[in-house]
């Protein structure tokens, strides 16, 4: 049992207070945009409109943009910089670099949720209802566009600032094998690097200059993917650190440790190379994009899902070793030896259970032309509130639960919330996303305020259950989902308040693999060689069609400006 | 570096499982023949196609794009083509009067947009593309029995999005012959 003497935060103090203000962002972006959640999901269904229906596009972008965007990027912030110090066994510089990047997401953030609001508020002389996805060519105030690229900078330099920390280990550490949490924060960061040069090029040399009026008109096919040449990988930006906790914390807090260090890097590396070169996957049903290049991507997404079957594999054995360790016995019994009462364990294995149902919804979007049927449909939200919204948002309230402790020195406070929480967002994940699911196989769209068409026959036909009862289990799973950010938040606004205690009862020692590194093949390591390769990969998927579509001219067939 | 024999075993069938689907993909395309909206479409000018709605230009000056009608155009056989613009927040044909094809014909649809993106679903079937403006969405549909299907804007096109509709009707060849249009 830790004492205060020794907590994270007392070890490593620069890192430890970095990570807690980049939780405080987090979490507040939590807050806002889980409100909003909750207000769409009863508006689309409903039961009760607060608002006139085109302000649920205003309240749509800041879900996206807060939850999707902010609340990820800086919990992940944090977490790294956590996992980075507890493995490299050092603190962060701290210096001026360490907070300038903090600073400039936090200022971006506030600078795009500012633009976003202002479309509420006719004192704020600023809209951006362009949705997280941009939209190119409806066009947003160019704050909300430097905002974004000031979030993306800043965690550009919070990179730099985890790999230089890394080198100087590396100075005093010759010949050895990088610590595996270190490992996997400088390949999801090097996969980064890589998929936000989309994003960057298309706000810096597009968006933007467009946005202020230095460009009459842009092509929005180009701007489109080159977003999605970024919005695909930044679903594995949210996904590996989720990752980083099930591959380390959890085996741990199972009971036991992790089944394979060398197969947790060999699908660290298959993320970094596979996650980009995957993009047009999002863009199926768009023109202008030759069949080839889709089965191309097509092709390097089902082999994406390799690594994340090896991650299945990977975390149950770890989990059932842990289980056998606390006495667990039988094929299936030993789940019952399980720490069930224990938040931290419960929210990590009930985010990947979901995940498991996540993931098989997004073979089918995956499927080419399957895709025909989802795409734009209410199964994509169902889909990716089960990814990003459960496998990675309620991993990461789970890490909390353990690791804010440590980031305090208190003793998690309201403990029975703490307990209850990851079952009740189980439970309203479950009711919302299975009936999402439904709702898209019958064909009722997704970014919408009133899917209440006058459709022949008076509404979308019937498949599995009724449209009243989709809508109502939606409905349901969002109020229940609300509650469970409230008891989350509750949980950590407690905590933090409290005063320090003399015992914390969880600490940051994570027990060695059960087949460790060092009998692995070194080249493993080699990030710079996994990085080229993935480089390559991306030249192939890209290059000609990118060309293609630049060599038509840059700025066209262009599109004027059209404000929402 | 040692592997556990069972996670050999997994990783065999985790492999075995994606060449399953690739496969099911390729046979989707090759057996049944679904193809993917693609380039062939071709594009347009997006200020154009915007002139000639509004009666300023004549939708002959419009490149690869032709005067959207309600009624499908035949080609030949039971080929027929049919052109629709996509606007905030209309089908047109479509939002105003139903674009009407025959039963039993196979129809090219050309679609454009002049303003912002759309989404042109036809709800309860697989027809369901993004709308661009200077690209052209071309795919071939089979329309074999008679009936109505909705069409909704499945893609966020601004404040009104939601109340983006259409209707294709889809009506015995002898009544579509007989009908102007």
């Amino acid at each position: 049992m830790a004492t205060n003497e020794t907590t994270f935060a007392d070890q490593f103090p620069k890192s430890a207070r970095l990570t807690r203000l980049s939780f405080g962002v987090a979490f507040t972006a939590l807050a806002i945009g889980g409100l909003f959640g909750l207000i769409q999901a009863l508006h689309r269904t409903d039961i009760y409109r607060v608002l006139p229906s085109p302000d649920y596009y205003t309240l749509l972008t800041g879900h996206g943009v807060l939850l999707a965007l902010v609340f990820t990027t800086f919990f992940i912030a944090g977490l790294f910089s956590w996992g980075i110090s507890n493995s490299l066994d050092r603190d962060l510089p701290g210096d001026w670099i360490s907070w300038s990047w903090w600073i400039m997401m936090t200022v971006g953030t506030v600078m795009a949720a500012l633009a976003i609001i202002g479309a509420l508020i006719p004192q704020i002389p600023m809209q951006a209802d362009v949705l997280f996805t941009f939209y190119v060519p409806l066009k947003g105030h160019p704050v909300f566009y430097i905002g974004v690229v000031l979030l993306l900078v800043g965690s550009w330099v919070a990179g730099y600032d985890w790999f230089r920390t890394f080198w100087s280990w590396r100075k005093d550490n010759r010949g050895e094998r990088i610590p595996l949490q270190t490992f996997m924060v400088l390949i999801t960061m090097l996969m980064w690097y890589l998929s936000t040069m989309g994003v960057a090029a298309e706000v810096l040399i597009f968006v933007l200059p467009w946005s202020l009026g230095l460009v009459s008109q842009i092509d929005p096919l180009i701007t489109r993917t080159l977003f999605w040449f970024f919005g695909h990988p930044v679903v594995y930006f949210w996904l590996l650190p989720a990752y980083l906790a099930w591959y380390t914390v959890l085996p741990k807090l199972s009971g036991g440790r992790l089944f394979s260090d060398p197969l947790a890097r060999v699908v660290f590396v298959l993320f970094l190379l596979l996650s980009t070169p995957v993009g047009y996957h999002h863009q199926y049903i768009d023109p202008g994009i030759s069949e080839g290049f889709k089965f191309v991507a097509m092709t390097n997404t089902m082999f994406l899902l390799l690594p994340s079957f090896l991650t299945a594999f990977t975390v149950v054995a770890s989990i059932e070793h842990g289980a056998r360790q606390r006495g667990g016995k039988g094929y299936l019994s030993w789940l019952r030896s399980l720490p069930w009462d224990e938040p931290a364990f419960t929210g990590m294995a009930l985010a990947g259970l979901l995940f498991a149902a996540g993931g098989f919804s997004g073979m089918v979007n995956a499927g080419m032309n399957l895709n025909y049927l989802v795409h734009n449909t209410l199964w994509v939200p169902g889909h990716f509130h089960l990814t990003v919204g459960t496998a990675a948002a309620l991993t990461f309230m789970a890490v909390s639960y353990w690791l804010v402790p440590q980031l305090t020195g208190k003793k998690l406070r309201l403990r029975a919330f703490a307990l209850i929480q990851p079952y009740v967002w189980f439970l309203g994940m479950t009711l919302m996303s299975n009936a999402m699911h439904r709702g898209g196989l019958i064909g009722l769209p997704r970014r919408t305020a009133e899917p209440e068409w006058n459709l022949p026959g008076g509404s979308f036909s019937e498949g599995i259950g009724s449209l009243n009862e989709i809508q109502l289990q939606i409905a349901v799973g969002g109020i229940l989902l609300f509650t469970g950010i409230v008891l989350f938040l509750a949980v950590m606004v407690a905590t933090w308040m409290g005063r320090e205690t003399p015992t914390i009862d969880v600490d940051s020692t994570i027990p060695p693999a059960l087949s460790g590194a060092e009998n692995s093949p070194r080249i493993l390591d080699n990030y710079r060689l996994w990085f080229a390769i993935a480089v390559v990969l991306v030249v192939i998927a890209y290059g000609v069609p990118l060309w293609d579509m630049v060599a038509d001219g840059v700025f066209s067939p262009g599109s004027n400006p059209v404000t929402p | 570096m040692e592997v556990h024999r069972f996670e050999k075993i997994w990783t065999a069938a985790a492999l075995l499982l994606i060449v399953g689907f690739i496969s099911t993909i390729v046979y989707g395309a090759v057996g049944p023949g679904v193809t993917m909206v693609e380039d062939d479409g071709g594009t347009t000018d997006q200020a154009d196609v915007s002139a000639a709605l509004a009666d300023e230009l004549d939708w002959s000056q419009v490149e690869n794009f032709e005067a959207p009608t309600p009624k499908a155009q035949h080609v030949s056989g039971d080929k027929y083509e049919a052109y629709v613009v996509t606007k905030q927040f209309a089908f047109q044909p479509g939002t105003g009067q139903p674009l009407r094809v025959p039963a039993g014909s196979t129809v090219t649809l050309y679609v454009t947009s002049p303003d912002v993106l759309h989404g042109f679903e036809m709800v309860g079937t697989n027809v369901n593309l993004i709308i661009m403006p200077g690209q052209i969405s071309e795919i071939t549909v089979e329309f074999d029995e008679p009936g109505t299907y909705s069409m909704v804007c499945s893609e966020y096109c601004g404040a009104a999005h939601h109340v983006m509709e259409g209707r294709v009707e889809v009506v015995p060849q002898s009544q579509f012959d007989s009908t102007e249009g």
